[in-house]
């Protein structure tokens, strides 16, 4: 039995945001701040002419890539990124010139006329020459396979741009210090930032970064602020002032990233019987002007892009091309949703072309222990495939209900899926991440740079150490998150936070605890004052990655999951009701219920939104509607009661058995609508299937 | 323009065309009404005029000249919609959470889940797919 693990505690943050008091980006004012703006290209393609500011400078700092003391790249995989346009522009949007001034009315009505030479620009990734990454992952020998295949079953996926819609756009304040700067911000990763602005400064001057309290992430803001805070201290530096920069919902929504569009083609090769016996997959996606976080978004699409089924000949071959778009960025699921939702639809044609119960072909082929994965990876006894499937079909009464709404306007449809925890491959051996527990007069103190995005982090996380050391939770406190104080425990992504950077804390109370001895912590500190534990974290030895051939253990764990969604059609306008989604997810075991049930549900409701509803439109390369009056969001009338069941199969690998969570819940939504939709006869191959896209799909 | 600032009469100095939602944050320093999307769509910045929820980025201070105006502020660090948010985790980035304690507020007594869920029609979660936002609403309301 555990005391403090398991049990729905008080958030840490809870209070201070139910009465207003936490501090967001934009509640800092610091005196003699300067307001910043960022002058942005508008055209796609094409080359800087001439920039003529065209207002009073009187009061104004204006900041160009002249003033950059050291590189004009923003540090991530690749450098190509500039913070500011040198010459060539490959985007819209693209950062040429920064403002500021205290007066923000004088800010926002000054004009800086900039020409250019245009080229034209490539939108379309297929028409694209540009190759930003490639993988292919090969198992068997599907061509002699699909030879000797009793059928075969094609067909292309699309999905297209999401906007992450945190309620708090994006926003940073950069205030100069003695021998350096200090940047706080609304951010993931506060190491990411310092890597940045440590090259673009140079030097070395002394840079800070904090984590202010962060109005929603998803991932939106795991790169970008980067950029952002890199403006900001220019800015910072030039004026000698602080200087914020708060983007409004408008330019969060045009210049920042978005979920990468997606086009997966399959050629499946299935037995009469429903065995699959060759996967051929071509994944392409649209990587956006630069290379930004693509590679990796690729490499999480292409290994989940088999979807959680067995089958000993399987080739992906993943595309991520250049585009002139402003660059597609990290979106909670990294890719994943976009892979499993091909496979997922896939799979129902694939029933359907044999005439086959889909719950059976699913029965059939899902991952059980034993089998291996697209990368050769052996799954173990923490793969629960069948546990969720089976679960949510009986829950549901699945094909009862199936079968009784054929023919009405009612139906409903299912999905299985997965999400493997943590980075992909050698990512947690290359971050080497580390934690940090102080011993205080007030207890014990976690110091990791993992931050509160709203998921949880400092609350589980406390929970995971008072458990461990056997003391009460209200005396495990949180530092925020301030690169000059806390141990670099990795970007806070890829559902890794609770797992890995859990199990790394919970390490160092196990050392704390055995140090403590018999002693309270506050006994131990009158008498001997204060001490730290700092620990980095050890994959399980049993992992091994190839890289260059892409076979191995791609993630140390995978969590579950399977979604039914009920849902009911307006004949007449294509108006798509969603009524009921019941969620069986399995990931390890929760650390905090509540928390977890949390990251179910919004997590869901942000893939339906992805499946029904959020549709940007591009227009010569920018988000034409980039506001939250065109680009819809689920509300509360859109959004339907959900159902979630939490089944439990403990990782021996992660803290008290959690897997990670916070990106599973997004891949299963959009299959299972699309599935729900073919049971009314539509022929639905893409997302967002909005009405005006079915209306399409009920003509053809 | 004077006007009744969570109990207390309030002057304000700022342009009468001032969004209300800057007089509250920058003149008197009451930021924990949020900015989400600055067109009245997302209703982080949702306050109570005259006891009526009203997205004050939409709002000219003009027209709060002798009204009543209550913010989150107002209702202290004790209320029970506040406990209700943080025990069912309501919140979770929390952007949001003041702008929806604010239009709670204005529910009635008793509500039905469907009453709950078109008075917080106007004001965008991103995170909890609000299922908890109702659970922390109806624990209190219709206990």
């Amino acid at each position: 039995m555990t005391r403090w693990v398991g049990a729905s505690v008080p958030r840490k943050d809870g209070i201070g945001k139910a009465t207003g008091q936490a501090r967001y980006a934009d509640d800092l004012v610091f005196p003699g701040m300067l307001h910043g703006r960022t002058i942005r290209s508008t055209v796609p393609r094409g080359r800087v002419r001439s920039v003529q500011l065209d207002f009073d400078p009187t009061g104004f700092t204006v900041v160009d890539f002249h003033d950059i003391p050291g590189r004009n790249a923003c540090e991530l995989i690749e450098q190509d990124q500039p913070f500011l346009v040198e010459r060539d522009v490959r985007h819209m949007a693209e950062p040429i010139v920064l403002l500021a001034h205290e007066d923000r009315e004088r800010l926002l009505a000054a004009t800086v006329d900039i020409e250019y030479d245009a080229d034209t620009p490539v939108f379309d990734p297929l028409e694209s020459q540009g190759v930003l990454k490639a993988i292919d992952i090969v198992k068997g020998d599907v061509d002699a396979a699909l030879a000797k295949a009793d059928l075969i079953v094609e067909g292309t996926y699309r999905t297209g741009h999401q906007e992450h819609v945190y309620i708090e756009p994006n926003g940073v304040v950069a205030v100069p210090e003695e021998d350096g700067v200090v940047v706080y911000g609304s951010l993931q990763c506060p190491f990411y930032v310092i890597k940045a602005l440590k090259s673009l400064l140079g030097a070395s001057r002394h840079i800070r970064v904090v984590q202010t309290e962060t109005g929603g992430g998803f991932g939106g803001k795991e790169e970008y602020p980067s950029m952002i805070a890199g403006h900001a201290v220019l800015l910072a530096l030039k004026s000698g002032r602080p200087v914020k920069i708060i983007y409004d919902r408008v330019e969060d929504m045009v210049a920042t990233t978005k979920r990468h569009p997606s086009i997966v083609r399959h050629r499946t090769g299935v037995t009469r019987d429903g065995r699959l016996v060759a996967m051929d997959v071509e994944v392409v996606l649209d990587g956006g002007a630069y290379v930004t976080l693509s590679p990796v978004v690729l490499s999480r699409g292409c290994i989940h892009a088999a979807g959680p089924y067995r089958c000993d000949n399987t080739r992906i071959r993943g595309r991520a091309m250049f585009t002139n778009t402003p660059p597609n960025g990290a979106f909670r699921g990294f890719g994943a949703p976009q892979t499993e939702f091909a496979i997922e639809v896939h799979m129902e044609r694939i029933a359907e072309t044999l005439g086959m119960d889909s719950v059976t072909l699913r029965e059939l082929n899902a991952l059980a222990p034993g089998d291996t994965t697209a990368t050769g990876q052996v799954m173990r006894d923490d793969c629960s495939a069948r546990l969720v499937l089976d679960e949510a079909v009986r829950r549901t009464d699945f094909r009862a209900k199936r079968d009784a709404y054929r023919g009405s306007n009612r139906a409903v449809g299912l999905s299985l899926f997965y999400h493997g925890a943590g980075f992909t491959g050698g990512g947690e051996r290359t971050l080497n991440s580390k934690a940090r527990l102080d011993l205080t007069e007030r207890g014990v103190r976690i110091a990791v740079g993992s931050t509160e995005i709203g998921q949880g982090t400092r609350t589980m996380h406390a929970q995971i150490v008072a458990e461990a050391m056997g003391i009460p939770y209200e005396a495990v406190e949180v530092a925020q998150p301030d690169t000059s104080v806390v141990a670099d425990s990795g970007p806070t992504v890829a559902s890794r936070t609770c797992m890995v950077v859990g199990k790394i804390l919970e390490e160092c109370a196990v050392e704390m605890k055995t140090r403590l001895g018999a002693m309270s912590p506050a006994e131990y500190f009158a008498k001997h004052g204060g001490f730290s534990v700092l620990r980095k974290f050890e994959p399980p030895d049993w992992v091994e990655w190839d890289d260059h051939t892409y076979r191995g253990d791609a993630y140390a764990t995978f969590a579950w999951g399977c979604d039914v969604v009920e849902l009911e059609i307006d004949r007449d306008t294509f108006e798509v009701r969603p009524i009921a989604l019941t969620a069986v997810h399995e990931f390890g075991r929760p650390i905090h219920p509540a928390l977890a049930r949390g990251q179910i549900e919004g997590g869901t409701a942000q893939g339906m939104g992805y499946a029904l509803l959020e549709h940007v439109v591009m227009r010569n390369g920018a988000m034409a509607n980039a506001q939250l009056t065109n680009y819809i969001i689920p509300t509360s009338l859109d959004t339907p009661e959900f159902d979630v069941v939490m089944l439990e199969n403990p990782y021996p690998g992660g803290p008290f058995g959690a897997k990670g969570l916070g990106e599973l819940p997004m891949d299963g939504p959009a299959p299972a609508v699309v599935n729900a939709l073919r049971a009314l006869a539509l022929d639905v191959r893409e997302v967002p299937a909005t009405p005006e896209h079915l209306a399409e799909c009920a003509s053809r | 323009m004077r006007f009744t600032l969570n109990g207390e009469t309030r002057e304000a100095a700022s342009p009468p065309m001032s969004r209300l939602l800057d007089v509250l944050r920058e003149e008197f320093g009451l930021t924990g009404t949020k900015e989400g999307c600055g067109e009245g769509e997302c209703g982080a910045c949702t306050v109570l005029v005259e006891g009526e929820p009203v997205c004050s980025c939409l709002v000219p201070l003009v027209q709060v000249d002798g009204a009543t105006v209550q913010t989150i502020e107002g209702l202290g660090d004790d209320h029970p919609l506040q406990h209700a948010f943080m025990n069912e985790v309501g919140a979770q980035c929390g952007i949001c959470t003041p702008g929806m304690i604010m239009a709670a507020l204005s529910l009635g007594d008793s509500p039905s889940l469907d009453e709950v869920k078109v008075a917080l029609a106007g004001n965008l979660c991103r995170c909890t797919g609000y299922s908890a936002i109702y659970r922390a609403i109806l624990k209190v309301k219709s206990p």
